[in-house]
């Protein structure tokens, strides 16, 4: 008999805790995640500069507006060409350095650190030591000084120059990014048995065929994972860009970011802003979703 | 003598690869050091030295570049301000996440499934995404120029990241352990606080340190929340202060390593905490 009694009592004990222990995570997330999103598809369907109350309704008219503004295709495109150039050059160049520094090299450690350390220090700080960098005067600009003794070659504009714009952002990008994608890479070499590759050598593979299909493939969870973080980080990239070119030279290097930027910030367009804001949510949520769903495989080593 | 040239043959094609691979690493890390090197550099040499000589070592080093930033207060402020914001926010992540990972790790009701896929939604849009939005709200709250916004936001936004791998980890302590915990008449609380994290120190340490980098580096969320300047953060005021000072290369230098350095002193001392709460981070989700 006491044990009827007991038991009912524990578990609704049990879910007053459970509420409990859920709350505040629950509760900061509504309020600063999903009802602020809420809000901006409310705010969204009006012409508001944040003065008073939102009054002026626009309906769906913000959302074309964006979509046939060529500056902000131009923001599109260069995302995708970020996306890209990671996926095609920043990724592999980890890869190629993980298993190249692979398990045992000696000074293996020093290389990680030094590779993942600007990982550490702020965009902020990467931007402006970039900025210098790249200055078209060979007496501030170190990477024009060293160009400047190539015979017949003039100091380049780099960030002012409409065809550089884009390639020095991401090589930036890749100075400050790369690393991660390496340890990461170095973390998923950990978990594959040396034998693998041992077993593929001694069936009488090269170096070359062993990494490229064993290493590789098992390394298939980390990839995977790796271009995710690489694909979202491009689309919403905005400190370095920001604070190296503000978006130009004549939007050159705008992003979505800057764009939702200038016009939620800037221009105090706040139902325009949110309706940029809505568009880049939109573009993530389809994409992490396409990519849950194609990552239903099972991973080669745990089957999970 | 052939089982010696074979010998030989194979050491100097074993070398070979090795030569080079070291070769494009030291490559590699002289384009990682060299920018940071000519800015720690420049921050020691003075104005007229920076104009005439770029590219040289600063010899004798000259203090008062730094000397003339610490001596502001204004760096000081932003030094406080990054701070309060830094350990605030990670308290917040710590506490937030290990209750909602000890739920979804060791407890079972009815839903959650589905309250597990609700708060890990954060991880498919990054606070870029949704500042404009936060922006609304935060000031529907009148807390805009308030350093509680800022660490209620960077807390928010580190819930669903952090949540995943301390869940991991809790995962990972064995059920046997509770039951007795239980048998031996400890509350569910009890066994959270006493018992499991405790053991779980490594991994609230992992998450800790990454959520100080993240909070401490955050230049967005502080730049569209607070816009009096005696409120704003480290990365903010850099910020600022390139803008303003662009034509001293010596002081913005000097400005900019300062900044940098409790950063990058962090990293030297935590290293070990922060790729381990990356790996795992990136592993589990």
């Amino acid at each position: 008999m006491p044990f009827l009694r007991t038991r009912p009592a524990r578990r609704t004990q049990d879910y007053v805790t459970i509420a409990l222990f859920l709350l505040p995570a629950v509760v900061l997330f509504i309020l600063f995640l999903i009802y602020p999103i809420l809000r901006s598809g409310y705010y969204s369907l009006f012409n508001w500069n944040g003065l008073g109350p939102a009054t002026k309704f626009v309906g769906l008219n913000n959302f074309k507006e964006i979509l046939t503004d060529q500056v902000f295709v131009k923001g599109i495109e260069n995302c995708i060409i970020i996306v890209v150039f990671s996926l095609a050059i920043q990724l592999p160049l980890a890869l190629v350095l993980a298993i190249m520094v692979g398990r045992d090299l000696p000074g293996r450690v020093f290389f990680r650190s030094v590779f993942f350390m600007p990982y550490v220090i702020s965009e902020v700080i990467t931007a402006i030591i970039w900025i210098s960098m790249f200055s078209p005067d060979p007496e501030n600009g170190f990477i024009n000084a060293l160009l400047v003794l190539i015979p017949g070659v003039h100091p380049q504009n780099f960030l002012g120059d409409v065809n550089q714009v884009m390639l020095c952002v991401f090589l930036v990008l890749t100075w400050k990014y790369f690393g991660l994608h390496m340890l990461l890479f170095m973390a998923g070499l950990q978990n594959i048995p040396r034998e693998l590759e041992e077993a593929a050598m001694i069936d009488g593979a090269n170096r070359w065929q062993s990494v490229w299909y064993v290493t590789v493939p098992l390394l298939g969870t980390t990839i995977r994972t790796t271009s995710y973080l690489s694909i979202l980080g491009s689309l919403t990239q905005f400190n370095l860009v920001w604070i190296m070119t503000r978006g130009g030279p004549v939007n050159a290097s705008e992003m979505m970011a800057t764009y939702m930027y200038r016009y939620a910030f800037i221009r105090l367009q706040l139902g325009y802003g949110s309706a940029v804001a809505l568009v880049m949510l939109a573009f993530c949520l389809i994409f992490s979703i396409a990519y849950q769903q194609l990552n239903r495989q099972p991973d080669p080593l745990s089957g999970i | 003598m052939a089982a010696i040239d074979y010998r030989k043959a194979d050491a100097f094609k074993k070398r070979l690869p090795r030569f080079f691979q070291y070769l494009v690493l030291t490559i590699i890390t002289l384009v990682i050091v060299v920018p940071l090197v000519i800015m720690v550099f420049g921050a020691l040499k003075t104005r007229g030295e920076m104009f005439l000589h770029p590219y040289t070592l600063p010899i004798p080093p000259q203090w008062e570049n730094f000397g003339q930033i610490l001596g502001t207060a204004s760096f000081w402020i932003l030094l406080r301000n990054s701070f309060v914001v830094m350990l605030c926010s990670t308290a917040g992540v710590l506490i937030v996440c290990s209750l909602a990972a000890f739920v979804f790790a060791r407890l079972e009701f009815k839903g959650k499934e589905m309250a597990f896929n609700f708060l890990t939604l954060g991880l498919m849009f990054p606070i870029t995404v949704a500042i404009m939005p936060v922006y609304l709200v935060v000031r529907e709250m009148h807390l805009i120029d308030t350093l509680l916004a800022v660490i209620l936001v960077q807390t928010a936004f580190g819930i669903s990241g952090n949540m995943l791998i301390l869940r991991g980890f809790f995962l990972s302590v064995p059920f046997e352990l509770q039951d007795a915990a239980y048998i031996d008449g400890c509350s569910v609380f009890g066994f959270y606080w006493r018992i499991l994290l405790p053991l779980a120190r490594p991994a609230l340490a992992a998450v800790g340190s990454l959520t100080m980098i993240v909070s401490w580096n955050d230049l967005l969320t502080p730049l569209v929340l607070l816009t009096r300047d005696s409120l704003w953060t480290l990365p903010l005021g850099t910020m600022q202060f390139q803008g303003q000072y662009s034509s001293d290369m010596a002081l913005t230098a000097a400005f900019v390593t300062l900044s940098a350095l409790p950063a990058i002193l962090f990293y030297l001392f935590a290293e070990r905490q922060i790729v381990s709460g990356l790996t795992a981070g990136a592993v589990k989700g």
